[in-house]
């Protein structure tokens, strides 16, 4: 992955939170205050303008723009999450200007470990970490088993989609939802689902790159 | 959805123009989204400072005031502000004697103040943070984010703004501000969700003949949906919950606080209730504030706070304050 790559996964993440902002406020009005749509859509936003305006040099940078940029744009607690999450991963590539996906792999882990340390969620408390877990996971078997970005990504997508929809039987744990206690079970975690579209996201610009297509 | 805006992207920020045009007493930074006193930070006096999303006017901005806040950054409907804007808020708010945070207990409230709090640290401003979790409705368990900052959040506002007046420090700031969270416990009923500008339609649909019990003051649903009563037996109900939750020997301050769509008249009838019952339950109201203070939007519903309350607490409640939405004594 290269800088150009990489903004493109930060564009395309924009396009999919912009065409699916009905949908996540509508899972956030079921068990949150229904603004997770429209909170992650006014900061991709802010990250598309941020990255056009000055276009940084290597896939750390990126991210690390990225994340600053949802955490000083969206507020709430998708801003500080996303934007942690994000900002860790950065850091942890190297300030080259292409990274292997076994690099991309391993600040994944550091934007997870991250998100975890802030939100102190754990798998199974009905949150984003639901989502990203699972998807990590597959893309570190993938890598490990010889794949490429775009095979890699696909395989975290699908992951984390299916991540997602696992958080419907679910009691909330952390979070707004949580203070519905039972009354959570039976919908779809919102913070889930969106990290879902940020992982298809990565899955689709890595597959239209052909050099990464494998 | 019919709303007196413009256009829903642009509530809040053509909510502060107009907080600016109605308030010289005040500094409204529309751009970078906090609002201050106008005279600036008093050289060594303790700075207090609160936010949180928007929606809930009063809260923060309209307690902006001698007596009571330094500063208040309000984020989006509902969402909290970012840690840039409680930074500039916390620096404008500073007078060399530190700041102290109100924050409630909100997963995203709680975060972005705490990366605030790193950010200000680094610059050498100390900061306190007093957090609110009173609303007993919320079970306080590994299963939850912990209980909700409701209508307490006024009682510390006040209370704690009312020591950094009179030159408290920071730790005493503090101090005295935790002590009302902890000495108080909040319980609401909602008989019609809010609608945010975004969604354009209720947080929730309630039947003509229920409600929601043990809500928050961000449009989520409640505990659980319970069949509509008598304000009589729905007030002892609320009160229960407060009373089995918390000990409340002394006297109290009692604040029935209105959702924002309530009319005074059915706050009032509340209030009888709830003084006929404490008298009923031998709990002593030392003062007691009505009115629509801590709101969710247009959301129909009202919360119930107790707060015990020793002479020291009470002679602070009792000091003057002057900002939009809290005025006595000055």
């Amino acid at each position: 992955m290269d800088a150009a790559l990489a903004g493109d996964w930060m564009r395309a993440a924009a396009a999919a939170v912009a065409a699916g902002a009905g949908r996540l406020t509508e899972l956030d009005t079921a068990i949150g205050d229904g603004d997770h749509g429209a909170n992650l859509h006014r900061g991709f936003t802010a990250v598309v303008a941020a990255l056009t305006e000055s276009p940084p040099q290597t896939v750390s940078e990126v991210l690390v723009k990225a994340g600053t940029t949802l955490m000083s744009r969206v507020g709430g607690a998708s801003g500080p999450l996303y934007g942690t999450a994000l900002r860790a991963a950065g850091k942890a590539l190297p300030a080259t200007p292409t990274v292997e996906p076994a690099e991309l792999a391993a600040a994944l882990h550091a934007g997870l470990a991250a998100v975890r340390r802030l939100g102190g969620a754990a798998p199974g408390d009905k949150t984003m970490v639901d989502a990203y877990a699972p998807a990590l996971d597959a893309f570190e078997t993938a890598v490990a088993g010889g794949a490429g970005l775009g095979a890699a990504a696909q395989a975290a997508a699908g992951a984390a989609r299916a991540g997602a929809e696992a958080t419907v039987p679910m009691r909330a744990r952390k979070g707004r939802a949580s203070y519905l206690g039972e009354r959570s079970i039976g919908h779809q975690d919102p913070g889930a689902a969106s990290t879902g579209l940020f992982f298809a996201a990565l899955a689709e610009v890595s597959q239209a790159h052909p050099r990464h297509a494998d | 959805m019919k709303k007196f805006m413009n256009d829903p992207a642009d509530v809040v920020a053509q909510a502060l123009a107009g907080v600016a045009a109605a308030h010289p007493e005040l500094r409204v930074d529309v751009a970078e989204r906090f609002i201050t006193r106008a005279a600036g930070p008093r050289p060594g006096k303790v700075g207090l400072v609160s936010g949180g999303g928007s929606g809930h006017e009063p809260l923060h901005g309209g307690f902006v005031g001698p007596g009571m806040l330094d500063a208040a950054c309000p984020g989006e409907i509902f969402t909290s502000p970012v840690p840039d804007q409680i930074l500039a808020a916390t620096r404008a708010a500073d007078g060399g004697a530190g700041v102290v945070h109100v924050v409630k207990n909100y997963t995203g409230d709680v975060m972005n103040f705490q990366l605030a709090a790193e950010l200000a640290a680094d610059e050498g401003i100390s900061v306190r943070t007093v957090l609110v979790d009173d609303d007993v409705a919320v079970e306080d368990s590994t299963w939850t984010a912990g209980r909700r900052g409701t209508g307490a959040t006024l009682l510390v506002e006040k209370i704690a703004g009312a020591r950094a007046e009179e030159g408290g420090g920071l730790a005493e700031v503090a101090a005295i501000g935790q002590e009302v969270n902890t000495s108080s416990g909040s319980f609401a009923y909602a008989l019609r969700a809010g609608t945010t500008p975004a969604a354009g339609r209720p947080g929730f649909e309630l039947p003509e003949d229920e409600i929601e019990a043990g809500v928050g003051i961000h449009g989520e649903p409640g505990r659980r949906r319970e069949p509509m009563r008598p304000a009589k037996d729905l007030v002892r109900s609320g009160l229960d919950a407060i009373l089995a939750a918390k000990p409340f020997p002394g006297p109290v301050i009692v604040l029935v606080n209105g959702l924002g769509g309530t009319p005074l008249i059915e706050l009032y009838l509340v209030f009888g209730e709830v003084a006929a019952y404490l008298a009923q339950r031998g709990v002593r109201i030392a003062r007691q504030l009505v009115g629509n203070y801590v709101t969710s939007l247009d959301m129909a519903g009202m919360s119930l706070t107790l707060c015990q309350a020793g002479d020291e607490m009470i002679r602070l409640w009792d000091a003057p304050v002057r900002t939009p939405g809290l005025r006595w004594g000055a």
